[in-house]
C-alpha cells in the first residue's frame, strides 16, 4: 500500500513540476536557514563531555558580598571565577574523587631551532587529565607526588610538540617556556571541547598547548592570562603575596563527584566552608554558594556562552521556517485542488477517505524529504558562509567546530523537515480527502 | 464618482475571495509574518550597522598596533620599554607611539572600579582604562575638548602586581556627563575604589571602549607606564606612511633586542574588522533571511495566484465573453492581490508592534520600533506582491474566451 501511494505521489509530483519545485524550494530554504542557525546554537550550548557532564562540578562562592557592596543600579553578579584562597582550601579539603584547581597561562616558547613564539597553557593538577578524559599520544601525566613538588615538568599538545620538536617524540626532552626549561612528560592527542567548559572566559577557544603543575606556576609567580577580576572585592595589596591573598578572582576549580552521595557531601562541605569564612570574619555576609554541573555551568547566564545575537537570529530563523511552511501549505492546497477529479474517481471506485488522506499525506512527506535533503545542502552552504564571515578556515579548530555539520545535526534537520512538512500537510490532505465524488464526476 | 466605482469593484472581489478562503488567508498570514520578520531583521541590521560604524575617537586611518612580549622578563623592563618607544618614535613617518595594556576595540579590557565618594560602602562602577604617557594625545590622535593632557612628570611606572594610583585622569565627555551630570567636569574628583582620589584634568571628545558593547563610552586615560612583560604598542604615522612603518617596525625592534616575540602587527582597520566580526556575521545572516523571506513570499504569491487562475479559467472566459477587456481581468487579479496583501500587512503591523513590546521586555539592547518604519516596510512588501502577481495576472488576461467556455 505504502509503495503504491509513493508511486502515485511521485507520478503526481512529476506532473506539475513548477508547483513541486516551489514547494520543495520553500521547505528546503526554510529548513536550510533555520538549521544553519540551530546547528550553531546546538554546538554553542552543546554538551562537550556527555558521559561525565553530570559528574563534574564547578563550585561558585560569593567572596565579594555582592548584595552588600554593590549599588542597586549595578547588574548584580556573583564572581564566576574563584580566588586563590578558596581554591587552595578546596584542594586541601580533598572532598571529591578527583579535583583540580587551574588557571590559564601565556608563555613564550623558545624552540631549539627557529624564532620564539607565544603559546597558551594551563597550570593545573594531574586529576585534570583523568577528569576531562584527555587522550594521550605518548608519555603520560605527571604523578601524584609531582603535584606538590613544584617540579619543572610539562605536558604538551601535539600541535606544540610537532612545532617545537619536528619528527621526534619530545617525551623526556626539555622545552623552554617563558625562559625556563621544563621536562616533557607527555604529549596529548588533538583534543577539542566545544564549548571549552572548564574555562568559559574563552568559551570557543582552543584547548591549551602546554600544561604545567599548578604549584610550579604559583611558585614562579606566573600571571594569569585570563580575566583577573577584583570587581567588588577591592584592589589587592602589593606584590605577589598581595595578589594571592586578595579577593580577586582568576582561577577555576573542578571536582568529580560520581554519586549523589558525593554531591551531597561536597555541597555540605561548601556550605560549611562559607559559614566558616563568615565566622572567621572574612565574609561579612551570609554564605552564598552554588554547585554547577557541566550543562548548568554552560547555561549559567553570567558565563554568556551563547551571544545575544544568536538568540535573535534563532527567533528570526524560526519565524522564517514558519513562513516557508505556511507557503508550502498554500501551495499544497493549490496542488490538491487541481487533482480533485482524480481523487473523486478514486473515491468513486471504493477508496475510503482515510486512503485519500494517507495518499495526500505521503505525497507531502515526499516533498518534505526532498526539501529536507535540499535543506541539508543549504545548511552546509550557510555554515560555510558563516565560517567565511568569521574568518575560520576548516572545521577542525574550536571555532570551525561551531560552524560545522555533524551527523546528529543532519539527522535533526531531516526529521524536522519531514515532521514540519507532515504537520503542514494535515489540513490540505484533510480537505482533499473530503472531496465530493458525485459533484466532481458529474462535471467531467 | 471614482470612489463609488472603486467600492463597487471591490465588492465582487470580496465575494470571490469568500468563496475560496483558505488560499488567500494563508497568503495573508504569510504576508503578515514576512512583514514582521523583515521589519525586525532590517531594524536590527540597522542597529548593527550604526554600531559598527560608530567612531572610536582616535585617528583610525593612521594607527597600527603590535604586541611585544619579552622571552624572559628583563630586569630593566622600564628602560627597555622606553627604549622601544623612543626607537619607534624616531622611525621615519612615525608621528608618535605609546605603550598600553589595552586600547579602543582591542577585544580585552583593563577595568577599574570608581566611585563618586571615598569609602568601601559607596556604590561603584567599572570603567575601561587606557595607560598613556605624555605622548598619548598625539599617539592616538584624540580630540581634547577641555583641559590639558598629562605631563611627563605625572607618569607613574607601575609593575603588574603593584597598586599605584595616579592623581590625574583624562575622561571622555560621555563619562564626564554620566558621572557629574555636566560635560564640563574639569577639576572634579572621583575615587578609585575604595579611597584613592583622582582629579579630571582633561576631557576628550570620545574614546571607544576596549570591547564591543552596547553600553555608552566609559573610558578613562591614566598617566601610567605599565611594567608588564607583554604590552601593546600603539603607533600613529603620518598620512600615507603607515605601510612602510608597519613593515619595518619589527626590524627596528629586533635590532634593539632579539629576546622578544612580536606579534599581531596590524593596522587599526584590521582591529576594527576583527572587533565587529560577530556583528557583521549576524547582520549578514539577517540580511540573507530578509532576502530569502521576501523571495519565498513572492513565489508563494505567484504559485497561489497561478492556481487561482487555473481554478477560475471558465469564470474568466465567461467574463471575457460578456465583454470584459483583457485589462479588466488583469486589474481584477492585481486588485485581489492588493486586498490580500494589505489585509496581511495590517495584521502584520499590529502583530509587529505587539511583538516589539514583548521583546523589549525580553532582550536588552533593543529599541522601540516606530510605526512609520513598519509602514514603509509594509509598502515595500505590498509593492513586491504586486510585482509577483504580474505574471499570473497576465496569463489570466491572455485566456482566450472561446476556448475557456467550450466545455461549459
Amino acid at each position: 500500500m505504502l509503495g503504491y501511494y509513493s508511486e502515485l505521489a511521485i507520478r503526481s509530483l512529476r506532473r506539475n513540476v513548477v508547483l513541486t519545485t516551489l514547494m520543495v524550494a520553500a521547505v528546503g530554504v526554510g529548513i536550510g536557514t533555520s538549521m544553519t542557525v540551530l546547528t550553531t546554537l546546538m554546538a554553542m550550548s552543546g554538551n562537550p563531555i556527555p558521559d561525565k557532564s553530570k559528574q563534574l562540578f564547578a563550585p561558585q562562592i560569593d567572596n565579594w558580598g555582592v548584595k552588600l557592596h554593590r549599588s542597586a543600579s549595578d547588574a548584580e553578579f556573583v564572581p564566576i571565577q574563584l580566588s586563590y584562597r578558596d581554591v587552595t582550601a578546596f584542594m586541601s579539603a580533598h572532598v571529591g574523587v578527583r579535583q583540580a584547581a587551574m588557571y590559564s597561562l601565556g608563555l613564550n616558547v623558545d624552540p631549539a631551532v627557529g624564532r620564539p613564539f607565544p603559546a597558551l597553557g594551563r597550570a593545573t593538577y594531574r586529576d585534570f587529565f583523568a577528569m576531562f578524559e584527555v587522550p594521550f599520544r605518548s608519555g603520560s601525566v605527571w604523578g601524584q607526588a609531582e603535584d606538590n613538588k613544584r617540579e619543572q615538568i610539562a605536558v604538551l599538545s601535539s600541535k606544540l610538540a610537532d612545532r617545537a620538536f619536528p619528527q621526534i617524540d619530545p617525551v623526556g626532552r626539555t622545552i623552554s617556556l617563558g625562559g625556563r626549561d621544563y621536562r616533557v612528560v607527555g604529549v596529548i592527542r588533538p583534543w577539542t571541547l566545544t564549548p571549552r567548559f572548564y574555562d568559559l572566559s574563552a568559551a570557543f577557544g582552543e584547548t591549551e598547548d602546554f600544561y604545567i603543575p599548578f604549584t610550579t606556576a604559583i611558585d614562579e609567580q606566573m600571571e594569569s592570562n585570563g580575566p583577573f577580576d577584583c570587581g567588588g572585592g577591592g584592589e589587592p595589596a602589593q606584590g605577589w603575596p598581595g595578589r594571592v591573598n586578595s579577593e580577586c578572582v582568576w582561577l577555576q576549580f573542578w571536582v568529580e563527584l560520581p554519586t549523589s552521595a558525593y554531591v551531597r557531601n561536597f555541597r555540605s562541605f561548601l556550605m560549611a566552608y562559607a559559614a566558616d569564612q563568615q565566622q572567621s570574619g572574612r565574609f561579612h555576609w551570609p554564605p552564598w554558594v552554588q554547585l554547577h554541573d557541566v550543562t548548568d555551568w554552560i547555561a549559567y547566564k553570567d558565563n554568556h556562552v551563547v551571544p545575544q545575537g544568536i538568540r535573535i537570529n534563532t527567533l528570526m530563523a524560526g519565524g522564517f521556517l514558519v513562513v516557508c511552511l505556511v507557503n508550502a501549505i498554500a501551495l499544497m492546497l493549490a496542488k490538491f485542488a487541481t487533482r480533485r477529479v482524480e481523487l473523486a474517481i478514486r473515491r468513486a471506485m471504493g477508496a475510503t477517505r482515510t486512503d485519500l488522506f494517507l495518499q495526500c499525506l505521503i505525497e507531502s512527506l515526499i516533498v518534505g524529504l526532498i526539501g529536507g535533503v535540499l535543506g541539508l545542502g543549504l545548511t552546509a552552504a550557510g555554515l560555510g558562509g558563516l565560517r567565511a564571515l568569521h574568518g575560520v578556515s576548516g572545521t577542525q579548530s574550536a571555532m570551525g567546530h561551531l560552524y560545522s555539520q555533524n551527523i546528529e545535526a543532519a539527522l535533526v534537520t531531516l526529521v524536522v523537515a519531514v515532521i514540519a512538512t507532515g504537520c503542514s500537510a494535515l489540513y490540505p490532505s484533510l480537505r482533499a480527502s473530503r472531496v465530493q465524488p458525485g459533484l466532481q464526476i458529474k462535471a467531467l | 464618482m471614482t470612489l463609488a466605482n472603486g467600492i463597487l469593484n471591490v465588492l465582487p472581489l470580496l465575494r470571490a475571495l469568500r468563496r475560496n478562503r483558505a488560499g488567500p488567508i494563508l497568503i495573508g498570514i504569510q504576508v503578515a509574518l514576512t512583514l514582521v520578520i523583515v521589519c525586525y531583521s532590517m531594524f536590527i541590521i540597522q542597529q548593527y550597522l550604526r554600531h559598527m560604524n560608530s567612531p572610536t575617537g582616535i585617528d583610525e586611518a593612521n594607527i597600527f598596533t603590535l604586541t611585544n612580549a619579552w622571552l624572559v622578563t628583563p630586569n630593566d623592563l622600564e628602560g627597555r620599554i622606553k627604549g622601544d618607544l623612543a626607537a619607534i618614535r624616531a622611525m621615519p613617518g612615525v608621528l608618535d607611539a605609546v605603550a598600553t595594556l589595552s586600547y579602543p576595540l582591542a577585544g580585552y579590557e583593563v577595568g577599574i572600579s570608581i566611585s563618586p565618594a571615598p569609602g568601601p560602602r559607596q556604590p561603584h562602577a567599572g570603567v575601561h582604562l587606557y595607560d598613556v604617557d605624555e605622548h598619548g594625545l598625539a599617539a592616538y590622535g584624540l580630540k581634547l575638548v577641555a583641559g590639558r593632557w598629562f605631563t611627563s612628570t605625572e607618569v607613574l611606572s607601575v609593575p603588574f602586581d603593584e597598586r599605584k594610583f595616579p592623581a590625574e585622569t583624562v575622561v571622555t565627555a560621555a563619562l564626564a556627563t554620566r558621572l557629574f551630570r555636566t560635560a564640563n567636569a574639569l577639576g572634579q574628583v572621583f575615587y578609585f575604589y575604595p579611597d584613592h582620589p583622582c582629579r579630571i584634568v582633561g576631557i576628550v571628545e570620545r574614546a571607544h571602549n576596549a570591547v564591543v558593547s552596547y553600553r555608552d563610552e566609559d573610558s578613562i586615560f591614566l598617566p601610567v607606564l605599565p611594567l608588564n612583560n607583554a604590552l601593546n604598542y600603539v603607533v600613529r604615522t603620518r598620512p600615507g606612511q603607515q605601510a612602510s612603518a608597519l613593515q619595518s617596525v619589527d626590524r627596528t625592534l629586533y635590532s634593539l633586542s632579539r629576546q622578544r616575540v612580536i606579534q599581531n602587527v596590524r593596522p587599526y582597520s584590521a582591529t576594527r574588522h576583527r572587533a565587529y566580526t560577530e556583528d557583521r556575521a549576524n547582520a549578514a545572516m539577517l540580511g540573507v533571511v530578509c532576502v530569502l523571506m521576501l523571495s519565498v513570499t513572492a513565489f508563494g504569491v505567484i504559485g497561489l495566484t497561478a492556481y487561482r487562475v487555473t481554478e477560475r479559467r471558465q469564470h474568466i472566459g465567461m467574463r471575457r465573453a460578456l465583454g470584459a477587456r483583457r485589462v479588466d481581468i488583469f486589474k481584477q487579479f492585481q486588485a485581489e492581490n492588493l486586498l490580500i496583501a494589505s489585509a496581511g500587512c495590517l495584521v502584520g503591523i499590529v502583530a509587529g508592534l505587539a511583538c516589539n513590546l514583548w521583546l523589549l521586555s525580553k532582550l536588552d539592547g533593543l529599541q522601540r520600533m516606530s510605526l512609520s518604519y513598519i509602514c514603509i516596510v509594509a509598502i515595500i512588501v505590498i509593492v513586491l506582491c504586486q510585482f509577483a502577481v504580474l505574471w499570473p495576472a497576465f496569463r489570466a488576461a491572455a485566456i482566450p474566451p472561446a476556448q475557456a467556455i467550450r466545455n461549459l
